[in-house]
């Protein structure tokens, strides 16, 4: 029964991971779009 | 394809949804090791998706460098003949008993079938810089599933095994291995500033492949501790487990898809504002000649 604890920490840490590289992606598109604004090419 | 974008996620999310509420409700729990087992309905998805992924970033890579060395024609009859060969050759006897037990021919020969298939399919709709950018997008994205299989195998192993880790496991150090040559595949990309940095790139890619089917053939050809394949093998298990098996690693591969998506949009515009900033140094250069221009190849990433 103890087990499920390490259920629950796999499935926790697969959305962790996912959520961390989804935060990365989001954060360096941002920073794209700033750039490419202050080179006047902004959409 | 602007709007296609949120209805996929809105689709990809409810078909998540519905793999986690079967893979912790609908799917019975296991005979021996209770409801830990459930961990291999994300840790196998992951791993498959992974593969899948890296095959990708091979295919890419080849396509790249046979695109760039102009040897388009040779690489499109190697793969037909390796195809062709591989398919025909599953089938003779003498090859069919190399293979091991419970492994099926025709699996194989569909496995073989899917270099060619994928490598035309790749070539149809990306070319020239695009390939290097699908490389790029596969080889990341792949790494973050290995991430997850790296991670949630010993969470499974500690109390099915009682250690997180089989030191000296041959499935469990090549899937290390694997992870480790595609972090310095990205490492490679992000720092190197050399002009020859994609061809690099590509070869590394190339020869990181060969990994991959050492890892999958790893528990068919060696004693390891980790389990038999679920899926044939001449491995047992219940269809409702399989079931919910495949729902979950269609989930993931539609929630790759759009990551994947999103990080090929994300490479395009890194190199194009990577361009813009040379043609701004260029300008900048060519009226005052004081400011140090940038590389016109791309740097890294």
């Amino acid at each position: 029964m103890n087990a499920v604890k390490f259920l629950f920490a796999a499935y926790i840490a697969t959305w962790v991971i996912h959520g961390v590289y989804l935060g990365t992606l989001v954060r360096r598109f941002s920073h794209l779009r700033r750039q490419l604004k202050e080179l006047g090419k902004g959409k | 394809m602007k709007r296609l974008f949120p209805i996929l996620s809105i689709l990809t999310v409810v078909l998540l949804a519905y793999a986690l509420y079967e893979a912790l409700v609908v799917a019975p729990a296991d005979a021996l090791q209770g409801d830990v087992y459930r961990i291999i309905y994300y840790h196998v998805p992951s791993a498959w998706t992974a593969f899948l992924l890296f095959f990708i970033n091979f295919v890419a890579s080849i396509q790249y460098l046979a695109q760039a060395k102009r040897s388009e024609n040779a690489a499109k009859w190697i793969v037909i003949v390796i195809g062709v060969v591989g398919v025909v050759a599953t089938f003779l006897p003498p090859v069919q008993h190399l293979l091991p037990t419970g492994m099926r021919p025709s699996a194989v020969a569909t496995t073989v079938l899917l270099i060619p298939v994928f490598y035309f399919l790749i070539g149809k709709l990306f070319t020239g810089e695009r390939l290097d950018v699908l490389a790029i997008t596969s080889a990341e994205v792949g790494v973050v599933f290995c991430t997850i299989v790296l991670v949630t195998g010993p969470l499974w192993a500690r109390p099915v095994w009682g250690i997180w880790w089989a030191p000296g496991d041959i499935r469990l150090t090549s899937t290390l291995v694997l992870w480790l040559i595609y972090v310095s595949y990205l490492v490679l990309r992000r720092f190197s500033n050399s002009a020859q940095t994609q061809m690099l790139a590509a070869a590394l890619a190339v020869f990181g492949a060969l990994d991959v089917p050492l890892v999958y053939f790893s528990i068919w050809f060696f004693r390891t501790q980790h389990p038999q394949p679920v899926i044939g093998g001449g491995g047992s298990m219940d269809p409702r487990m399989l079931h919910v098996l495949l729902i979950s690693w269609m989930a993931f591969l539609c929630f790759a898809f759009l990551v994947c998506w999103s990080r090929f949009r994300l490479e395009l515009l890194q190199r194009e504002v990577e361009q813009a900033h040379a043609m701004e140094s260029m300008v900048g250069a060519g009226t005052t000649s004081s400011k140090p221009s940038l590389p016109l190849s791309r740097s890294s990433r």
